[in-house]
């Protein structure tokens, strides 16, 4: 089974992590993990959102120590300290937000600390120049590199960081999702590169949600679930059913067993499916956005919960923030009631009765220099009061409510919100819009990165204000939770919806499926 | 060109353009304006400024900010006017090492507290204040500069322009060099553009950010020190406020306040820009020179405003 | 080795935030209470009425100002226009006081309202930075103030004068009117919906938009009251004065608001905002400089002593701010 015993000099890997642990208070990241990455091959790493992926990178790169395990580079024990070790060691990392200088022009970033020199110690710009057009031409970036940075396609800054971590001379480069924004033709350039690079020798660890980019250019695979080593292998002996399901963490022959989440309704009575004759409370007709969403239609009938399922990526979260009027759009509309709603600001969408629950809690959520009670009356504020004054009896009141109702733990509500669990901060997100009495809600992974037991209660409450009338749009990687929770479902793919599944075919093998069929392009 | 590339040319020379635009309109409007004595005398007047201005744009540059650099200027002229008495090198070294020493303290805080540099160096601003109260008996005494040589270098010159002129002429093609030719330069640019990519890209952030400051400390202590030697005293109560005007060039000049851009071309011309801009408003005489700071104030809040819709156009093709 | 270390930094770091926290809760109030002690003690005639009387109509524009401050502060800005609003608001005050005091004061207040609506309009809507937004406020409008007013005037009317000095039951009106002006700060920081939006904005932009909160419309609120409070500093202080001084009036008033905003213990990163702490910002300053120059120590200490103090403030508030 094991390669290495028939192996060449060549075969031995580069970078190795052995039993690899880390934790962080509260949460096991990478429990055990061992991957092994060898010259010459380009191997994906994939698994949802928590999966361990990206913490795993910042073990390899120096960002983290790992607490248990053992990190081989080059055969011999490493231990990196920070990224730029790593990154003279001859690990170099293209992060998915590119990680250049805007500013600076392409010339400057792709050479800083490098730069030709000429009389005097001083920088040769002239040689600098064509040294930097020269390497630029090798990745089908043809630009002026005089120009800043940012003024180019982020294609393009993305080919110029790639450029930059593979001229200091590296074994090892990793690529972390590395194609999300780029055009298909693009997308070609990057894979031509990636080829290049293997064949000369340097391992490539690909990190992607886009199977037909992972079965185009990748050897072997490694699935990482929940911190643990799921499956790590040759990537032609998997099929992408197989692929995806070690992925969502569903064993093909466990997926009708389910039955662990809090969701009890029962989906047959009579309200549950939309039969189109009902005025939905929110629809989204042909959201566009460049290379994020294409043409998304979703609508959402009172008292229904629909879900919308897909990898990382396929536009779940665009489409829900474009629906609130927090992402522009190239084109699309909102209809709120039948009513279009204007001008694209969440203020509005908000108070026609459309709210969203974001998926960063700590950077789109909570205040977190303010209260308990200071979070949750947020939205609902300038109800909670007369003339601008509120009144702390009705804020005390609503506060109360939904603190009970939704089971708060909290030491009492003047306690600061970022002293509280994460199940806890997501709680009070949840009765911070329950306060304003939305009509619809769009809930963005709300059980994600929270306890069992919150979880629970989450998944609970979801069933009862559905049943109380309210429409829900959930957005959710744990495929059982969508199952179990949402009476429709739309795929995305690549930001466009693919398949649309109601009543019996709400399954997770449905799912996966039309999640693995082939994209045209 | 396209409309990026109008824009990018209006970001970087803006301030060369107004100014050349402003002295063609001065000189045809004014017979008095377009003298050389005119033109040496905003020059001569401008140097001082200009000085304290390159040190400011590299910090701006480094996403920073330097209050202090008025006090600092003071604290330097009255280092400078005592130390003549023991020689030119004295009064010229005092100075320099004291301001040099602050603004290194200032760098070594932000670099290793990670404090606000708007907070630092405010401090800054108030203790070196105290610091020269303290030397000076609380502003009683002004130091008289003893020392001839000392007083040559900053009254005397050729051409009809003194010395001070040419040494912030050279002081600005130092500068020039070091921030577009040298690593040290690129990792300015690099750490006012994203810290944690240039951290990533190897650039000694807490170094790179310490030197920027002793820089800029260096400068204010050279210019108020040249400046006592032109006054041949240390005067205690000019230079208030002085930071505020060395900002104002350097943002009218083209350099962003947010860090990451910006060039010592574009910090001269907006110094100069000032000064010509006060010398104009004298010519028009029957106004006063009040008035010159409406017009400045105008003109940032101007510049400003441009740059913000010059970057939007920017970041849309 | 490696577990000895982590031990040890995590029993100092179980101690030091509670110190931080408390430092920046009370700190404030502990050290004007210590100096006050000091003074009772050891500067003769401290408890006198006049002396208490002439410190805090001293302290007055500096405490309305640092009001206004600390709600610009308190949505991650700053505004550095309120010395030069002061100016303006002392000679507008003066240009109009032939129509009668009382129009004239509504002029220089509405003047401010309207300068600090300018700098609020550069950073809510064209996204400027509000140092340089009012950095270029403080230039132009300083001169403004001096083009209309040139040089110190001196007037002579009664309403203007008795605001500046008279007093009810032996407290100036000066005072009463900054304590009242505290107190409705005070009020619609903590019981408006606005003065909760406004610390949500400084908290959490991106989280108070998604919340539907009208984001710009509060910035530039803000920015109109720190002009309107910064415009009846200026004319108070020139009710006190009895002349217009457009040329020196509240000259560097910006840099002594702030350090009270921070010594107070509001945290330049936002999202708190400490009204009564702030005014015991500048009453610690204030009673700092008169105690040292009543023991004879020169003004030259004070500025140095004023400089470790916010140093040290912001240190103390720098871990809990970005929490």
């Amino acid at each position: 089974m094991r390669r290495t015993d028939l192996a060449e000099q060549t075969d031995e890997p580069v970078l190795e992590a052995r039993g690899i642990s880390k934790r962080f208070p509260g949460v096991l990241a990478l429990d055990g993990v061992s991957l092994a990455l060898r010259p010459g091959e380009v191997h994906a790493l994939v698994g949802e959102n928590g999966a361990g992926k990206s913490t795993l990178i910042k073990v390899f790169t120096g960002v983290y120590r790992p607490d248990e395990g053992r990190l081989l580079y080059k055969g011999e024990p490493a231990s990196f300290g920070t990224p730029m070790e790593a990154q003279r060691a001859g690990i170099s990392t293209i992060y998915q937000e590119v990680n250049l200088v805007p500013m600076m022009s392409v010339a400057r970033n792709l050479l800083l600390g490098r730069e030709p020199r000429g009389r005097f110690g001083v920088i040769d710009t002239a040689a600098m120049y064509e040294e930097a057009e020269r390497v630029l031409a090798g990745y089908g970036v043809e630009t002026d590199v005089r120009r800043p940075l940012r003024t180019l396609g982020v294609g393009a800054q993305q080919m110029v960081a790639l450029a930059r971590a593979v001229s200091v001379d590296a074994r090892v480069v990793i690529m972390d999702e590395p194609t999300s924004s780029l055009e298909p033709r693009e997308v070609e350039t990057l894979f031509g590169v990636i080829r290049r690079l293997r064949d000369s020798g340097i391992a490539v660890m690909y990190v992607s949600h886009r199977l037909d980019e992972l079965y185009a250019v990748c050897d072997q695979v490694t699935v990482l679930r929940d911190g643990r080593l799921a499956h790590t292998g040759p990537l032609a002996e998997l099929d992408r059913l197989k692929l995806i399901s070690l992925m969502l963490g569903r064993d093909l022959d466990e997926v009708r067993s389910g039955g662990m989440t809090r969701f009890s309704r029962d989906r047959s009575s009579e309200n549950r499916q939309g039969d189109g004759t009902r005025t939905p409370v929110v629809e989204a007709r042909g959201l566009t956005r460049k290379h994020v969403l294409d043409g998304v239609n979703v609508s959402v009938e009172p008292g229904e919960v629909v879900g919308l399922g897909g990898l990382l990526g396929a536009g779940r979260t665009e489409t829900a923030k474009a629906i609130v009027g927090a992402l522009p759009l190239d084109g699309g509309q909102v209809l709120v009631a039948g009513m279009p709603l204007r001008g694209g600001s969440t203020a509005a969408a908000i108070k026609a009765g459309v709210s969203l629950l974001p998926e960063d809690r700590k950077a789109e959520g909570i205040i977190p220099t303010l209260s308990v009670r200071e979070n949750i009356a947020l939205a609902a504020l300038p109800s909670l009061g007369r003339a601008g004054v509120v009144s702390e009896a009705k804020i005390d009141r609503v506060v109360e409510i939904f603190m009970r109702r939704l089971r708060i733990k909290a030491a009492s509500p003047h306690q600061l919100v970022s002293e509280l669990s994460g199940g806890n901060q997501q709680k009070v997100l949840l009765a911070r819009w329950l306060a304003v009495r939305p009509k619809a809600l769009l809930l963005d992974e709300p059980t994600r990165g929270i306890d069992v037991g919150a979880k629970a209660e989450v998944q609970a409450l979801i069933d009862e204000l559905a049943q109380e009338g309210l429409g829900v749009l959930l957005i959710s990687s744990d495929l059982e939770e969508l199952v179990e929770g949402a009476d429709r479902i739309l795929v995305l793919r690549e930001g466009a919806v693919v398949g649309e599944l109601s009543g019996d075919e709400v399954t997770e093998e449905k799912i996966m499926a039309t999640i693995a069929e082939q994209s045209d392009g | 060109m396209n409309r990026e590339q109008v824009s990018r040319l209006i970001q970087q020379h803006g301030a060369v353009m107004v100014l050349a635009l402003l002295v063609v309109v001065g000189s045809l409007a004014f017979d008095s304006f377009a003298t050389a004595g005119n033109a040496a005398s905003v020059v001569v007047s401008s140097s001082f400024l200009a000085i304290i201005a390159i040190g400011m744009t590299f910090v701006i540059i480094s996403g920073g900010i330097d209050l202090s650099v008025g006090s600092l200027f003071v604290l330097g002229g009255v280092l400078a006017a005592y130390g003549s008495q023991y020689g030119l090198l004295v009064a010229l070294l005092l100075p320099l090492a004291v301001c040099g020493v602050v603004g290194l303290l200032q760098g070594l805080v932000i670099a290793r507290t990670g404090m606000a540099p708007f907070i630092v160096t405010l401090a800054g601003l108030l203790g070196v204040r105290g610091l020269m109260l303290a030397i000076s008996d609380e502003g009683a005494t002004t130091y008289l500069v003893e020392d001839p040589a000392f007083a040559a270098l900053g009254q005397g010159g050729i051409l009809g322009l003194t010395w001070p002129v040419y040494i912030t002429a050279l002081l600005a093609l130092l500068a020039m060099v070091l921030l577009q030719r040298t690593g040290f330069g690129q990792n300015v640019y690099a750490i006012g553009g994203n810290e944690q990519a240039a951290a990533l890209m190897g650039v000694p952030v807490a170094r790179t950010k310490v030197y920027v400051y002793v820089m800029s400390g260096l400068l204010a202590g050279l210019a108020g020190a040249l400046n006592a030697a032109r006054l041949s005293s240390g005067v205690t109560i000019l230079g208030i406020g002085l930071e505020l005007d060395a900002i104002a060039a350097v943002v009218i000049g083209g350099t962003l306040l947010t860090g990451g851009a910006g060039g010592i071309t574009g910090s001269v011309a907006g110094v100069l820009l000032l000064g010509v801009i006060q010398s104009l408003i004298n010519q028009v005489g029957n106004l006063t020179s009040a008035f010159q700071q409406v017009v400045s104030g105008a003109f940032l809040a101007l510049v400003v405003v441009a740059q913000r819709l010059l970057s939007k156009a920017q970041r849309l093709t | 080795m490696a577990e000895l270390t982590s031990r040890g930094s995590a029993r100092v770091a179980v101690l030091k935030p509670q110190v931080y926290a408390w430092v920046q809760d009370y700190g404030v109030y502990a050290a004007v209470l210590v100096l006050l002690l000091f003074n009772v003690l050891f500067t003769p005639h401290f408890l006198d009425a006049s002396n208490f009387r002439t410190q805090l109509v001293q302290v007055t524009p500096v405490v309305i100002v640092s009001l206004g401050m600390a709600l610009v502060i308190g949505t991650q800005g700053i505004d550095l226009s309120v010395g030069s609003v002061m100016a303006l608001a002392a000679a507008l005050t003066v240009l109009y006081l032939g129509y009668g005091w009382l129009p004239a004061v509504l002029v220089a207040v509405i003047g401010g309202a309207v300068v600090g609506a300018a700098g609020g309009a550069l950073v809510a809507y064209v996204g400027v930075q509000p140092i340089v937004a009012t950095l270029a406020l403080l230039v132009g409008i300083r001169g403004l103030a001096n083009v209309l007013v040139p040089q110190l005037v001196e007037f002579r009317n009664p309403g203007l004068i008795a605001l500046g000095s008279s007093s009810v039951a032996g407290i100036p009106v000066i005072v009463i009117i900054a304590a009242a002006l505290t107190v409705i700060v005070l009020f619609v920081v903590r019981r408006t919906t606005f003065g909760r939006q406004v610390v949500a904005i400084g908290g959490n932009r991106s989280a108070s938009e998604l919340s539907g909160l009208p984001v710009k419309r509060v910035l530039l609120t803000v920015y109109v009251i720190s002009g309107l409070l910064a415009a009846l500093a200026g004319v108070l202080a020139t009710a006190r004065l009895q002349a217009s001084d457009p040329t020196s009036l509240g000259l560097f008033i910006e840099l002594s608001a702030i350090t009270a905003v921070v010594v107070g213990g509001t945290p330049l990163t936002g999202g708190r905002i400490r009204v009564l702490s702030t005014v015991m910002g500048a009453l610690l300053m204030q009673l700092l400089s008169a105690t040292l120059i009543k023991h004879n120590l020169p003004q030259s200490w004070t500025q140095m002593v004023q400089a470790v103090i916010i140093l040290a403030a912001v240190y103390a508030t720098r871990k809990r701010g970005t929490r």
